[in-house]
């Protein structure tokens, strides 16, 4: 079991070595007062030259995918007591730790958030992805509607597809049984009591953190101002949309005028139906791009709050649990000194806690890192092709009118066109 | 000059550059200029003046100017206009631009002072002078001419010609409207077709203020967007560089609205100017029925004179009259008193035969060249109009690439932003 660790550990302090060194403090090393300060654990370390192979090994296969996960195909079931969405879970691999290589099951929300809550429990040094809001005003938002269920099975996909991704998650018995069990037994009840123990247990534990390395002050402070940002760029999402609706409210109606002056005209018939269609199809092409919008800009942004939440409750949890240690090993030094006893078992694994908890809370930032670099990207790309595709679509509208207007120009006068 | 084309604004009248006057002249109001005096009450006001440019046609930039090249401010043209409205009433007058602006939309300055507004009314009345320039008739008119070229004495001139006198009055004007009863069925339509036009292109332009007020807002958030790009990228590392670089796209976009809606208000002018021509050809179809009136009030008299006739020499008394009445009561007249009053009434009757006769040639005439005005009127405004209509194609779909550019450097090019984040 202790082989494990050290396996674990290596994977995640190599690209924490380079992360802190290079990324962090911009090229100069620095000394934190953690007690799992990188150098000392790389001190720690026994290489073993097999160890390092497989090390190697795991690490590559991390990358190499051997589970995917989809979600998909939703379907409404109506019941005497209620009504309510399932998606289909399909699973493919080649992983031993699964009987099948392939399931196929369906699900409901419910049964995610039951899976979200054990991953957070049995695995609270991890940084868990967030799944869409469970509760939604009934008045306001239809529960039902195509576009409501489409946004949520997106998210849903990706909270699953984030955890199957994760080198530790993937392999969390929860995440197994909820792809293939039947019949998920989740004891609702039984979850809540361990959720409750814990922070009872914390809360009895009330230890202080006297200094929290600074790494995790930038982390923290980086998640704060991020958060805000994201709050502003909803907003102005939201405002676009809205002025963007009223838009097109007038623009309907200016492009009906043309067609009812068309009606008085003769020879001006064509050019102003004409121009009234142009002004249809750009009307058209807007409702499409606030659509799009709306379906894919406002779920990032919600969802990387919410992962800035659970975020945050990680780095708290850290907190406590340095606290915690600390804590312990004030109190046995102080023992040690007047009874000279040596440092308890409970001490060294604080300890590990800890350095667990450091190792385990740097590789899920930089993965939380990269993912977001990806899907800001991603995201930014898609608004800005599908604005392009608006613009693209008015254009080619218009084109086509002008070059039909000059056409029967051409065939009535011979004058010279603007050009 | 044309914005969208940039091509001589009177290459558009290539057929109507026919005429003798701008064979000689090309016209051009240059420039305009903030005076300041006192009105008419006597009260210190600002107002602006523009500079009449005339110069011999074709000829070289340095070619000397014709005549006084006068100042003239707006309330001039309305005068010269209003004279043309009288003295020329088959004609259908090309309008000045708005004396006010109108259809604004919130960025827009109502105000007659603005810069841009002063510029855009500097093209009205040069496109208003050419178009005279332009028309057979009004070409001709010395008022005109002098109106181009003398500084001094105008005023005096174009009122010594007492058109004012001539003026219907509207109440003239509206008892005409009212009463008529036979218009003739192609000015009726006329009118109602310049009703119908009136009524579409104001609609028109009202929607179009409240269009570039809403997409002025549109683009003007995504600026906003700009701004939080670059708070963003203050914060990430590997993201700095991309994020600034959509910051600034989004700046730029964003700040294009305002070109985009400068260059809308060219065409905006244009069907301005149809706007302000139906209340020309309004005026035509009032002429019209004004003088029709005059033919059925001078008909109705001969008739009635006739009747009258009629019944002095048969005795017989076919409609009540008062006459009628008091020789029935009073006795009938002598011979001779009879005599004298048929003789009155046989004059009446070769007078009023005679205005008949001239209210029938005078309203034929009107309707004959009136109809070819209207004709030539409809052409051009067919012609014009689409050429508007084209052009604000062209502008969209330049718009359209423009943007569309801006957007494809920000984040669809995989070796700009998107590689820096």
């Amino acid at each position: 079991r202790r082989a494990i660790w050290w396996v674990y550990i290596y994977i995640y302090i190599y690209p924490t070595i380079v992360y802190i060194e290079v990324v962090l403090t911009n090229g100069k090393p620095i000394e934190t007062s953690s007690p799992a300060s990188a150098s000392s654990l790389l001190n720690r370390l026994q290489l073993d030259d097999d160890l390092e192979a497989d090390t190697l090994d795991l690490y590559a296969s991390t990358e190499t995918r051997d589970l995917f996960v989809t979600v998909d195909d939703p379907k409404k079931h109506v019941s005497t007591m209620e009504t309510y969405i399932t998606y289909r879970v399909s699973t493919k691999t080649s992983r031993i730790e699964f009987d099948l290589p392939e399931y196929n099951l369906r699900r409901r929300y419910q049964d995610f958030d039951w899976l979200r809550m054990k991953l957070e429990d049995s695995q609270p040094t991890h940084l868990i992805p967030p799944l869409p809001e469970k509760f939604v005003m009934k008045g306001v938002v239809d529960r039902f509607s195509e576009e409501f269920v489409e946004t949520r099975m997106k998210a849903l996909d990706k909270f699953l597809k984030r955890v199957a991704d994760h080198p530790v998650l993937s392999f969390n018995p929860h995440l197994n049984a909820f792809l293939t069990a039947k019949d998920l037994n989740k004891r609702q009840g039984l979850a809540l009591l361990t959720k409750v123990g814990e922070s009872v247990k914390q809360a009895a534990g009330g230890y202080k953190l006297r200094a929290r390395p600074p790494e995790y002050c930038v982390m923290g402070e980086y998640l704060d101002t991020f958060n805000q940002k994201l709050g502003t760029m909803d907003r102005i999402a939201q405002r676009i949309l809205k002025e963007q609706t009223e838009y097109l409210v007038e623009l309907r109606e200016y492009g009906s005028v043309y067609a009812g002056w068309a009606g008085s005209e003769d020879a001006l018939t064509r050019p102003l139906e004409g121009v009234a269609g142009c002004v249809s199809t750009c009307c058209g092409a807007m409702e499409d791009l606030s659509e799009g919008m709306s379906q894919e800009l406002l779920p990032v942004l919600r969802e990387y709050v919410l992962y800035i939440e659970s975020m945050k409750n990680v780095l708290k949890k850290r907190d406590q649990s340095q606290a915690e240690y600390e804590g312990r090993l004030e109190a046995a030094v102080i023992r040690k000194q007047e009874e000279k006893t040596p440092v308890p078992v409970e001490v060294e694994k604080c300890q590990d806690r800890v350095e667990c908890f450091n190792a385990d809370l740097k590789a899920d930032w930089e993965r939380w890192q990269s993912n977001k670099r990806q899907d800001f990207r991603q995201l930014l790309t898609s608004m800005a092709d599908k604005n392009i595709n608006y613009f693209e679509k008015c254009q080619s509208a218009w084109e086509s009118l002008v070059s039909q207007l000059q056409d029967d120009q051409a065939e009535n006068t011979n004058e010279t066109n603007c050009d | 000059m044309c914005q969208v084309c940039a091509r001589d604004i009177t290459d558009t009248f290539m057929v109507e550059r026919e005429t003798a006057l701008l064979k000689k002249i090309d016209i051009n109001v240059a420039e305009s200029e903030k005076r300041s005096g006192k009105n008419t009450v006597n009260m210190q006001e600002t107002y602006t003046v523009y500079l009449i440019e005339i110069r011999p046609a074709n000829a070289a930039e340095g070619g000397l100017p014709v005549g006084d090249s006068p100042w003239r401010r707006y309330s001039e043209f309305e005068l010269l206009r209003t004279y043309l409205l009288v003295t020329y009433p088959f004609v259908v007058i090309p309008p000045l631009p708005e004396k006010r602006a109108e259809f604004v939309w919130h960025k827009l300055s109502a105000d007659n002072l603005d810069p841009d507004f002063v510029e855009r009314r500097r093209l009205g009345l040069e496109n208003f002078l050419i178009r005279v320039a332009s028309h057979s008739v009004l070409s001709k008119d010395k008022i005109f001419y002098q109106f181009l070229t003398e500084e001094k004495g105008w005023r005096e001139a174009v009122l010594e010609t007492g058109f004012q006198d001539k003026a219907d009055s509207r109440l003239k004007s509206l008892s005409a409207t009212l009463r008529v009863k036979n218009p003739d069925k192609s000015f009726t339509d006329l009118k109602q077709y310049s009703d119908e036009l009136n009524s579409a292109i104001s609609h028109l332009l009202r929607v179009r203020a409240k269009v570039a007020d809403r997409m002025y807002g549109v683009y003007k958030v995504h600026g906003n967007y700009g701004r939080i790009f670059s708070e963003w990228s203050a914060i990430e590392k590997e993201m700095g560089d991309g994020l600034q670089s959509a910051g600034h796209h989004m700046d730029t976009h964003s700040a294009s609205v305002d070109d985009i809606l400068e260059e809308e208000e060219h065409y905006a002018d244009q069907l301005k100017e149809y706007l302000f021509y139906t209340d020309a050809l309004r005026s035509v179809c009032r002429k019209h029925e004004l003088i029709q009136y005059e033919l059925e009030m001078a008909v109705l008299d001969l008739a009635s004179k006739k009747q009258q006739r009629e019944e002095l020499t048969t005795g017989a008394v076919r409609v009540f009259s008062l006459k009628g009445m008091s020789s029935k009561l009073f006795g009938q007249e002598s011979p001779e008193q009879r005599e004298s009053r048929l003789a009155a009434l046989q004059q009446s009757i070769q007078a009023s035969e005679d205005a008949v006769l001239d209210k029938n040639q005078e309203c034929r005439e009107f309707m004959r060249m009136s109809w070819e005005e209207v004709k030539r009127f409809k052409e051009q405004k067919d012609r014009e109009l689409r050429e508007a209509l084209i052009s604000y194609a062209i502008m969209q779909i330049s718009m359209c690439k423009k943007v569309g550019d801006n957007m494809g450097t920000a984040t669809c090019d995989p070796h700009h932003v998107t590689r820096t984040m």
